[in-house]
């Protein structure tokens, strides 16, 4: 377990009386891009939502088992959701840019931190910018609302805007879902790219998109995991039947 | 043939049902103006300078109103000083702190019904608190704060409701980043909340202006020979001056040219704090968009 960044273990999920994810058992290994498929309830965006915490904020729910992050036991009551969350950014399914300009969308997580550094702040926003891959396009309209920019646009602001405060794991929820096949290949890009430093972890709906960027794919169904492994193989001989029967589209 | 006809049923149910519609809103038109009318136009002659500058003279027979203008706009501003930032502020506990628990909503239901209260029931509360209990005496302070309580409800609903209208994901991405909740009410919602609730805010600050039962036992007199000096010190209001110059007075008659100026002053007074309302909501969502 070593290896893992992220170490999943027994981990069980639930919303009022209902067990959305049952006794999840899982390693991510850093800096690669493992993908989480599995059709729609399948509790995929849950688990995502687990390693920076975000179902705190949804009332009744609760939990069992462990996530260690970077050797760190998450769901500790000494665990700093606030820290938690600047070391696991995230990507929403839908692109949610705050309705401020573009500088200060990606200038956001470095004011709340406490950066007052102007210099600094404008080197980091151009840095995540770049990041993002998305400089070269908004470089003269930095003071434009994000609101004016497509929705491809807005999507990878959102990731520069993760970027800026340089987390260790980048969580996706389905983050190309709103997007057209040609602001998706570019955010596909992007995430390739951006696996030379980041560890990532996304949640697709989309098969061919799992295949063609990720390193690891795990495949869930109704809470539990199927099967976890490298893409290729997954893709070409998965060891459980339904597994193929759900990448081969019989059924999701 | 058949569809035809069918068409044309279609077509005159639609006629009829926004006839029906515009007829609505004709008739709360036709009465708004009508109102409008009498008030204007039997209250016309009376507003003058020294209508708006001078106090009554000879039994309230004569002379102007300062003295009750002076008066509500005192009050008004204790009650907003009082129920704006408490109003708010429950608001934003209820909203983005409290969770959605059985006492949470046990209290919003609460506030809820407050608002339906009876406003000369906070009238007789005020005097129970504010005059006796805290030996305030019948006074600006009382009757404001009697007139904050009543506009308490009215504010945190709205206030409310501008908060809830902030998508959730402006939350999310903002704690996503490693925010604090309240960084992120602060920085990220409060933003665009603050508009509707303002509005919600001088709305109901509007409507305690013009309320005469709060203020009746906790500090408006009947007549007084000057302007207040203090706190603490008895008022005229234009609700309560319009009561008593078209009920109590010893000359209704030769005074009600008087009522009425007070009534369309007592409108204009309420007018001007909406159409603030507007503006200040209006420059504030402009400001947001850049």
């Amino acid at each position: 377990m070593s290896q893992n960044f992220i170490a999943i273990d027994g981990f069980n999920f639930y919303y009022g009386q209902s067990k959305c994810l049952k006794n999840i058992t899982l390693g991510i290994a850093p800096k690669e891009v493992t993908s989480i498929i599995g059709p729609s309830g399948c509790g995929k965006s849950t688990l995502l939502r687990c390693f920076n915490r975000m179902n705190d904020l949804i009332p009744n729910t609760r939990i069992e088992g462990t996530i260690h992050i970077d050797g760190q036991n998450i769901y500790t009551p000494d665990v700093d959701v606030v820290d938690l969350r600047r070391k696991v950014g995230m990507v929403f399914q839908r692109p949610n840019p705050f309705p401020k300009s573009i500088f200060e969308n990606v200038a956001y997580g470095l004011r709340i931190n406490g950066v007052k550094n102007k210099e600094f702040i404008a080197e980091k926003i151009e840095q995540g910018l770049i990041n993002a891959g998305l400089w070269n396009e908004v470089k003269d309209r930095l003071h434009e609302n994000a609101l004016r920019l497509s929705g491809g646009q807005q999507q990878r602001l959102c990731v520069a805007r993760a970027l800026a405060i340089e987390p260790e794991v980048v969580l996706m929820d389905e983050p190309a879902s709103a997007l057209d096949p040609i602001a998706t290949a570019k955010l596909e890009e992007l995430i390739v790219e951006l696996k030379k430093k980041y560890t990532i972890v996304i949640v697709t709906h989309n098969m061919q998109q799992a295949a063609r960027i990720s390193d690891i794919t795990v495949f869930l169904m109704q809470g539990e995991l199927i099967e976890r492994g490298k893409t290729s193989e997954i893709f070409t001989r998965p060891t459980k039947k339904i597994t193929e029967e759900y990448i081969t589209g019989r059924f999701g | 043939m058949k569809s035809y006809k069918k068409a044309q049923t279609k077509f005159l149910e639609q006629v009829v049902g926004f006839g029906f519609l515009r007829l609505c809103m004709l008739i709360i038109l036709g009465i708004l103006s009508v109102i409008f009318f009498d008030i204007i136009s039997k209250s016309w002659g009376v507003i003058t300078w020294e209508f708006l500058t001078q106090s009554p003279r000879n039994g309230m027979a004569e002379g102007g109103i300062l003295p009750t203008i002076v008066g509500t706009v005192l009050i008004t501003i204790i009650t907003a000083i009082f129920s704006v930032p408490l109003g708010m502020g429950c608001a934003i506990y209820l909203n983005e702190y409290a969770g959605t628990g059985k006492l949470t909503r046990l209290i919003r239901i609460s506030i809820r019904n407050l608002s339906g209260v009876p406003s000369i029931v906070y009238g007789l509360f005020g005097v129970a608190l504010f005059v006796e209990a805290m030996h305030f005496g019948t006074c600006i302070l009382s009757a404001g704060l009697t007139l904050g309580l009543m506009t308490l409800p009215w504010t945190i609903t709205a206030s409310e409701e501008a908060l809830k209208g902030v998508p959730m994901s402006y939350r999310e991405g903002s704690l996503a980043l490693g925010a604090t909740q309240w960084q992120s009410i602060r920085t990220n919602v409060l933003p665009y909340a603050i508009p509707g609730m303002l509005t919600g805010t001088i709305l109901g600050l509007a409507r305690a202006a013009g309320e005469t039962a709060p203020i009746l036992f906790t500090g408006a007199a009947f007549a007084l020979p000057g302007l207040p000096k203090s706190l603490f010190d008895q008022f005229m209001a234009m609700p309560y001056h319009l009561y008593i110059m078209s009920t109590q007075h010893h000359a209704i008659e030769i005074v009600r040219p008087i009522a009425y100026g007070t009534a369309l002053v007592l409108i204009l007074v309420v007018f001007l704090m909406n159409l603030s309302a507007i503006v200040l909501r209006y420059h504030l969502r402009k400001s947001r968009q850049e």
